[in-house]
């Protein structure tokens, strides 16, 4: 596993060249370029955005399936329905220890993985590609997965534990609600820790050599070297990665459907998935008004974090 | 030349990288050592963690048992034409997007990727009351239209990028030469783009045939549910039947983790080009 100059190429892409020229142009180029576009356009606008603004109103309209015969507007009514839900809160709860307690151990493995791959070594295209597999599966296959193997009875889990004797008796993971939340979110750390290798690593391998070769001579321990160049090198598409994933991981229930459909006792419902349930109850101007709240909260949450990093960015 | 590992420091690595690995691979191999476990075994003390002796019989009993025939069928049929749409669309899209300059392109750049922000099913009930106005409701072909509309967004911030490496004057030379702008798209542009467009296609695939909520929602009867959709079912059971369920999932996880690892290079490259700007 020797590491000389020769077998480590250093692969960075080269500067993106301005090969467009963004041209000018007039009359049947513009006609022609407009009809390029209007498909993507045309289905996005209709399948995406149309329903969504109708959402947006359906949140502030009496709008449920089982009775459509009061369809009327009622203003913040829903909204003030679920503020008042205890199950609702619940999930508000739910859903930020499921983010929470999945980013951190996520993003600290995630790390430590990418920076130990960092290096070649002789099989780690071979590596990556293996350890890139949960990206192909859906969270949804991935909770049926580990539904099965923190099951009570035959779950491999239980059985590994009182193996190696760090239990005594089986843990009845996915019906007691002390460890069903546990549970669901040991599945998706595991199902997340990939991404945020892959996106750190990508980022590590477009830091310069000569930033470690400097530190290196001019005596700077690992940990030194961690902190000081390889972090604040690579800050902003960390704090961009974390940000991502806050929002795609309070936004993905599918993994709690396959694992424990919300149960038991809604304990590990998180509020998108909530969301859903009350969707097919068929109270869609609830479900809408949640889902209103769910952007308007990310949305609020992406622009104070973006702001929060933005000035140590200018420190530097 | 940047030090190298101490000799502790890189037995520390190889252990850990291992550990990852064996830690990713195992719920895969533990789902495929069930599917093929003897139904009677599956359920037996003390768990066995390489069976004795291996048998078909789960898989038999999921395709006699239900419709997973008619599931697979669906998914394969919805995702490929809903991917190969998706794909096309995104292209003439993107190559817009990537060489001219227009006074609504921020517009809708950003409205693109907006949609990767919200999640698709956050308007799960008007996209439903939308398709029953349309009666494309329990209807592969609507599912389809859904599917491509969800598609196109992050197919053509992929293909985007991929364009911008493709120099312009390539297509320019072509349209001198008295090619239209179309067929010097597809004649020109589309042969040396070849493995991106393949894996924006396999991208669009993997999520079509992923999607659970959506065709949750739409496909109510059986002989038009997707995988996903017929799985939600299987889990909603009290009993659930561990033996198909398993051989079920590894049917659904193969195919998307075959065409995973031809194009994951391109993925990543796709993906990361854009998020990793230092």
């Amino acid at each position: 596993m020797a590491l000389t100059e020769t077998d480590r190429p250093v692969r960075q892409t080269p500067p993106r060249r301005p090969v467009t020229r963004r041209r000018q142009f007039t009359g049947r180029t513009a006609l022609t370029l407009f009809l390029f576009m209007l498909p993507a356009i045309a289905f996005v606008g209709m399948f995406t955005y149309y329903p969504l603004a109708n959402g947006i109103s359906m949140a502030f309209r009496n709008y449920n399936l089982n009775d459509l015969s009061d369809t009327s507007w009622v203003g913040l009514k829903n909204f003030s329905t679920l503020l008042h839900d205890e199950m609702f809160r619940g999930t508000v709860k739910n859903s930020l220890i499921w983010v929470a307690g999945s980013l951190i151990p996520q993003f600290l493995i995630g790390f430590t993985m990418a920076l130990w791959l960092r290096r070649k070594f002789r099989f780690r295209g071979a590596y990556q590609a293996l350890v890139f597999f949960p990206w192909a599966v859906s969270g949804f296959l991935i909770g049926i997965l580990f539904r099965w193997m923190f099951n009570g009875e035959f779950g491999v889990v239980n059985d590994l534990l009182m193996k190696t004797h760090l239990i005594s008796t089986p843990v009845p993971w996915l019906a007691d609600a002390k460890y069903a939340m546990v549970a669901v979110i040991v599945a998706n750390v595991w199902y997340g820790v990939t991404f945020f290798a892959i996106m750190i690593l990508a980022a590590l391998q477009s830091v310069p050599e000569e930033l470690y070769e400097a530190s290196a001579i001019d005596g700077a321990g690992k940990v030194r070297t961690l902190f000081s160049i390889t972090i604040p090198s690579i800050r902003t598409t960390l704090a961009l990665t974390v940000l991502l994933r806050v929002i795609w991981i309070f936004n993905s229930p599918e993994l709690i459907f396959g694992m424990t459909g919300g149960g038991p006792a809604n304990e590990t419902h998180i509020v998108t998935s909530y969301m859903i349930q009350v969707t097919q109850e068929g109270d869609y101007g609830r479900a809408s008004a949640m889902g209103v709240m769910v952007v308007f909260v990310l949305m609020l949450f992406a622009i104070f974090y973006l702001l929060s990093i933005r000035p140590r960015k200018a420190m530097r | 030349m940047i030090r190298d590992y101490s000799t502790g420091g890189r037995i520390a690595r190889f252990i850990g990288l291992g550990l990852c690995l064996l830690i990713t691979i195992f719920p895969l191999y533990w789902i495929l050592v069930t599917s093929f476990k003897d139904p009677g075994t599956i359920f037996a003390y003390p768990l066995k963690y390489w069976p004795s002796d291996w048998s078909l019989a789960n898989y038999r009993g999921l395709f006699e048992q239900s419709n997973f025939a008619v599931f697979l069928g669906n998914s394969l049929i919805v995702s490929l034409v809903a991917a190969a749409f998706a794909t096309v669309i995104s292209l003439l899209a993107a190559y817009v997007l990537a060489r001219f300059e227009f006074a609504s392109k921020g517009a809708v750049m950003g409205a693109f990727l907006v949609t990767q922000m919200i999640p698709g099913f956050i308007a799960l009930g008007s996209l439903y009351i939308l398709m029953t106005r349309l009666y494309l409701v329990d209807n592969r072909w609507g599912l389809v239209l859904v599917y491509v509309a969800v598609s196109i967004p992050l197919c053509t911030v992929m293909l985007r990028g991929f364009f911008e490496n493709v120099p312009a004057s390539l297509e320019e030379a072509a349209m001198v030469d008295g090619c239209s702008r179309l067929s010097a798209l597809f004649r020109v542009l589309v042969p040396v783009m070849t493995p991106g467009i393949a894996a924006s296609f396999i991208f669009n695939f993997v999520n079509c045939w992923n999607e659970l909520f959506l065709s949750v929602t739409l496909m109510n009867s059986d002989s038009n549910k997707t995988i996903p959709a017929a799985l939600n079912g299987f889990i909603s059971s009290y009993n659930i039947d561990w033996g198909s369920m398993s051989a079920a999932a590894v049917l659904s996880i193969i195919p998307t983790m075959v065409l995973f690892a031809f194009a994951s290079r391109y993925i990543v490259e796709g993906l990361t080009a854009g998020a990793v700007k230092e």
